[in-house]
Formats: C-alpha cells, structure tokens, sequence
C-alpha cells in the first residue's frame, strides 16, 4: 500500500468535513397534521368538581367511586399528581383565583407536539398520532421507564406494584374509545362548566388568544403550551402565572430537538460509524508498516 | 474435571476468607434479585412516579458500562496501534469488560419491568431510531457478542489439542477438536474486523449514554446537563477505560501472588493525565460558555458533589500521574488510577441519579436496602467468575493452572 501519513492526515481531514456537513444538514421529522387537535383548559371557570376524574378513571376500566363522593373537597388539601390509577387529579390552590376565589388546575398528560416521551421510548410504544394524542401500546413497551424520566411535566406512571406484567399509565385523550368514534374525550364531555374546549389546535388557540384579549382582567396573558417544549395540544389559561399553580417553567425548545439531532447527526445511513470503522482500518495499517 | 482441581504453581486456594465474604455479598445479592423478580420493583425498590430510575441504572448500567471501558481501550493500544509490549494486560482487560457487559445486561433485565421483553429493541417492527436508549441497548447487544468472540481465542488456545470430556462423553473430543480447530483458523483471519468493530460500537454507546440524559434539560441539574454530555461521556470513558485496567492489573497481581506489571502499567498511566486534561479543558470551556459555574456558589448536595467529582476524581490523577517519579511506584499508580476511576464513577451517580430532580418530588430518591443488595452482589458475582477463569483460562500471562503445562 503507498499511503502515507500525509495522504492520511488529507484523508481524515476530508472525511471530518464530509461527517460534519451531514450533522448540520440532519434535522427532525415533524409528523403531526396541519388540522390536528387540541384542548383548551380555562382554569378560571374550573369549580373544582372533579367530576373529569370520575370520567377518567370511569371510561379507562380504572377504580372510581359513586359520583357524589367527588364532591367532598377535603382531598384537594392534599397536593396530588397523575398515578398508576388515576390519568388525571385537580389540585386546589386556595384564594389563586380571581375575586380571592380558589384555582383548580387540572393536571393530565400534556400531549406535546414533539413528545420527548415518544422520542426517548426505546421500542416506539409511545406515539404521537398525526392527529394530536400521544398513544401508548403495551404490547410493545418493556418496561425502560424512560420515557418518565423523559417527560417535562413528569406525566407517565408506572404499575410498580405489578411484578409480571406492568404497564405504563397516562392520559391518552380517549383516542381509541372515543375520538375515533366521533365522541369528546370523557373529561371534556363531563365537565358541567365547559372548562374544557376541544377542537383542533389552532382554532382553540386563537379561541385562548381572544379570551385573553377580550378579559384582560380576567387572565395573564400567557397560553401555556402555545410554547412550552415547542407546543403541546393540551393548553391552558389562567388568571395566575403557571410557576404558581405548579406548572413547570420550561424552554419554548422541544427537549428532544437536540437528541434526536445528535442521534441523526451520527447515524445519518450509519455514516459515523462506517467512517470511523474504516480510519481505525486504517490505522491499524499505518500502524503496522510503523512497527516494521 | 481436570481443570477444577484449582491448584497451580502458586499453589493458591480459590476461597481464601476474602472471597468467602464476597461470596456471601453475590448471595445476598441473588436473592434479592428473586425477591424482585417475585414480588415486583414496588416492593424491592424505592421507585416510584418521580424517580423511575435509581442506582440500578445509575451504578449497574451507566457506570458499568463506563468501567468495563478497558476492553475497548487497551484493545485499541494493544492490536489498533500495535503497542504489542501492552500484552500482559490486554487479556484481563477483555476478560473484565466481558463480564462487566455481560453484567450490565442482567442488570438491565433486573430493571425493566418487563423483562421478558428484552429482546423487543431488536425487532425491526419496533426500531425507534430517534431514541438514544434504542442505540445504547443494540450497540451493548452487539458489542457483547463481539466481546465473546474476542475472548474465544482464550478459550481455544486453553482447549485446543487437550479436550477431553469425561467419561461417555469422551466420542464427542475429535468433533469438538475439529469445531475448535476451524473457529481458530476463521478468527485469526478476521479477529482484526471483530476487534475495530468492539472498538467503533463502544464510542458509539458510551457517547449515548451521555444522550440519554442530554433530553432532561428541565431536570438535570445546569452542573451537569449539556449538549456535549455525549462528548464529555466518550472522554472519560477513554480514560477510564485506562485507569481500570491499571487497578485491576494491581488487585490481580496481588490476590493472585505475581509480580506486578509496572513497567507496563506505569507506561500505560501515562495516557491518563492527557485524557483527562483534554476532560478538564472541554468541561471548564463548556461551563463558562454557559455560566453554569453560578451554581457551585452555593453549597447545596450537587455542588458539594461536583466539586468532589471534579477534584478528587479529575485533577487530583492528573497531579499524581503527571509525574514520571510517582508513576513508577505501585502504591500512586494505584491511587492515580483509583481516584480516576472514583471520578468517573461518581460522575454517572451525579448525572443519573444526584443531577437529576423531577418537578414534583417530595423527598430525594434514596435506594432501597434490596436495591443496593443487588449492585453489591452483581459487582461480588463479577469479582467471583474473574477468578474463576483467571484461575481456569490463560488470562494472566504470569499465572497459570498446572493444566497449561501439559
Ligand atoms: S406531557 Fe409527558 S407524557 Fe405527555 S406527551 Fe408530553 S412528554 Fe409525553
Ligand atoms: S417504559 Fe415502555 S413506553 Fe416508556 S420508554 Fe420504556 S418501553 Fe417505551
């Protein structure tokens, strides 16, 4: 062989700028559709009846209660999150409302426009659909779990108690049972205030931006999830600014951005690891000749 | 069996009460292991819906995968760049990164919650490209493959001319032998392919690793999240890689009674301080480009443990084994090597564990009792089969059974 170190170093060089032009040029996969759907929260009419979580736990085969026992507030003292029984929980936040009236916020999983869940799970169990929900199938999922270690608003739970065959729970917008069939999501449906707009996305974000224009006393003028990790189809307003009623304060950037940028950037038709096989090829030539 | 008479030339017994201990350690270990499997993650571990990851992931598999980084790297010195002196240490080296993946795999079953579907990543149905967990899952899927087919020339050179099964089993020698005799002569036409192949799939998932974490930017802590995790992963891990090679070398010529290779290892040392200047420079770079540095103004539990990271597990080895005095004497060789090791491994606990604080958490993840029973007794389940096969296998050059002789 006649190649010296010089034409290697060229080699490498070339090589180097070849892999780096790849990683510039990788970008993401947006696969969601222009007339995807959406839900508006307006945490200012909430009454705090939890009756979406009767919904909930009702049409998801999940345990419930008769429905006046939802009435009795005294468990809202408790600060709650989604568990592996429950998709959904209202928190009360006493005198956040407006008049000294209390908050309710209820919390569900957010369904991002770019899920970090979905982007992180290792087999594709997590989906988001083009229509907007982000789907889970158990048939698929191992168990990893990271997915929850993924998620911004820490959403996915786990049955930790289930030692042979546990599943991951969140909210799924009743995508299956009742989307597909034309019906609202069970929460939206059952809520007697209508805090719950369900439409597609962008008609229910230009139904907040109105409220928001037109009672400007009534809320801050901040749509969470209009931007939070890059959208999400669950979006809220409110007359209190979200880092207060325990909504996390988050980057307009969608978290998997970057990851799946360093993913494609190296993988691009496995150009990384193709290239770096053949340097070390070539190396362990040079090498040799230098031993001699 | 001829081969477990377990006595050599040392004269050396397999328990001494040392190895009594640890094997108590890997029992312990291995019930709570069916403790879990019986019972569940609920009832073994302190998981729960904030901390869906504690120290199984954090020590067996993230740090696992970090110190079981000698095989790769003193495969590359050794047969890449052809330092053929390195020998010596090569061998157990890949003998330790073979146990530690093959390891780090139980470990991961023992984690997932479905376990029995662990094969699931490799069917193309469920490919997931964009997940850095899928990389990290086929790459140690492949490389321990690629580990074992490195190892078999051990394994032949150990039978190759001497099988003998006892007994009835006896009519089975000449098959194997031939079996033996063509995987010989295929590996030593294509063992070059296997060793860059280790080579390139290691880089590839001890850099996801760093990925993995690199989505949480709203839950790891600014000390440690960065877009160049994955660089800063792929650097320690070159170093690390070098050091364990280092203190198993001295651990193992110690327990096992041979001289201890320190023209070797003191010249190896000497990759270990370059390494991680390079570590220290991208690290410091990386903090001031994004003013993370604020946070170590605070005494709080993850700067008190990234000053720690950072001191004693980076600049103190480079201060030891910069210098040539301090390097030619096994005692520092071995804190050098040691305290790289400490940094390294503390760096995955602050990134998997310490680093990480999800949104709502009441109280601070602390692992169970089961949970720290079962990566104590993989890691004495580790040290037990080294020496069984060092005590079985040609692995150190200076200690072998009385077998090997004739
Ligand atoms: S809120 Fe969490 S679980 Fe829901 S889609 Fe977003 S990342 Fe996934
Ligand atoms: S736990 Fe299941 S859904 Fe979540 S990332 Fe792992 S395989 Fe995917």
């Amino acid at each position: 062989m006649t190649i010296n170190r010089k034409d290697f170093l060229r080699t490498v060089g070339v090589l180097t700028g070849a892999a780096s032009i790849s990683t510039l040029n990788a970008s993401i996969q947006h696969n969601v559709d222009l007339d995807r759907l959406g839900v508006l929260s307006d945490l200012t009419l909430c009454i705090g009846c939890r009756k979406c979580e009767f919904a909930c736990n009702k049409s998801h085969g999940l345990p419930y209660e008769s429905i006046d026992k939802y009435d009795d507030p005294s468990i809202m003292e408790n600060f709650r999150r989604p568990t592996s029984t429950q998709h959904t929980v209202v928190n009360r936040y006493p005198e956040k409302g407006n008049n000294g009236l209390p908050l309710d916020v209820k919390v569900q999983c957010m369904h991002c426009e770019h899920p970090a869940c979905a982007s992180a799970c290792i087999v594709g169990a997590l989906q988001k659909d083009p229509k907007g929900p982000v789907t889970y199938d158990a048939a698929k999922c191992i168990g990893c779990r990271y997915c929850m270690v993924a998620c911004p608003f820490q959403v996915p739970q786990y049955q930790y108690d289930n030692a042979l065959t546990p599943i991951l729970m969140k909210c799924d917008l009743c995508y299956d049972q009742n989307i597909k069939n034309g019906q609202l999501p069970s929460c939206v449906a059952m809520c007697p205030r209508e805090v719950m707009v369900f439409g597609q996305r962008k008609d229910v974000l230009a139904l907040a931006h109105e409220r928001i224009r037109t009672h400007p006393d009534r809320y801050i003028d901040h749509v969470y999830g209009e931007n939070e990790v890059g959208g999400t189809s669950w979006m809220y307003i409110s007359s209190e600014p979200f880092e207060n009623i325990d909504l996390p304060t988050l980057s307009y950037e969608c978290p998997s951005h970057l990851t799946e940028n360093i993913q494609h950037g190296i993988f691009k038709g496995f150009s990384g690891p193709i290239l770096l096989f053949g340097l070390l090829g070539l190396a362990m030539k040079l090498y040799r000749k230098d031993e001699e | 069996m001829r081969q477990t008479n377990g006595i050599n030339r040392n004269d050396l017994k397999f328990f001494t009460p040392g190895v009594i201990i640890i094997t108590i350690f890997a029992c312990l270990g291995i019930f709570s292991i069916i403790y879990r499997l019986i019972f569940g993650l609920g009832a073994a571990t302190n998981l729960d819906g904030q901390y869906p990851w504690g120290i199984w992931i954090g020590i067996d598999v993230a740090s696992g995968v970090a110190l079981a980084a000698g095989g790769f790297t003193s495969s590359f010195i050794a047969h890449i760049m052809h330092r053929e002196r390195y020998d010596v240490i090569t061998r157990p080296a890949l003998l330790t990164a073979l146990l530690g993946y093959t390891f780090v795999a139980i470990g991961v079953m023992i984690d997932l919650g479905r376990y029995y579907w662990i094969w699931h990543p490799i069917m193309p149905s469920m490919w997931q490209g964009n997940s850095a967990l899928f990389e990290v899952g086929m790459c140690v899927m492949l490389y321990v493959t690629v580990l074992y087919i490195e190892f078999m020339p051990i394994v032949i050179e150990r039978f190759l001319g001497k099988v003998n099964f006892p007994g009835i089993l006896s009519i089975l020698n000449h098959t194997t032998e031939i079996i033996l005799r063509i995987f010989n002569r295929f590996l030593s036409k294509s063992i070059s392919l296997f060793i860059i192949a280790g080579v390139v799939l290691s880089c590839m998932h001890q850099s996801s690793l760093g990925t993995l974490m690199a989505i949480v930017p709203s839950k790891l802590h600014p000390l440690w999240h960065t877009p160049i995790l994955s660089l800063l992963f792929l650097m320690s891990a070159f170093s690390v890689g070098i050091a364990m090679v280092i203190f198993e070398s001295i651990l193992a010529s110690r327990s096992l009674k041979i001289p201890f290779e320190t023209p070797v290892l003191s010249q190896y040392a000497r990759y270990i301080p370059l390494l991680l200047w390079i570590y220290l420079f991208a690290k410091v770079l990386d903090m001031v480009s994004r003013d993370s540095y604020v946070y170590l103004q605070h005494v709080t539990l993850e700067s008190s443990s990234f000053f720690l990271e950072m001191v004693l597990g980076v600049i103190s080895p480079i201060l030891i084994l910069s210098s040539r005095r301090l390097r030619k004497k096994v005692p520092w060789l071995f804190t050098g090597a040691a305290l790289t090791i400490f940094g390294v491994l503390l760096n995955r606990i602050n990134v998997f564990v310490i680093g990480y604080s999800p949104p709502y958490a009441t109280e601070r993840y602390v692992p169970s009792i089961m949970e720290i029973l079962v990566t104590v007794g993989l890691i004495s389940c580790i040290i037990l089969l080294y020496r069984f096969f060092v005590f079985h296998f040609p692995v150190h050059h200076a200690f072998k059974g009385k077998h090997y002789e004739g």
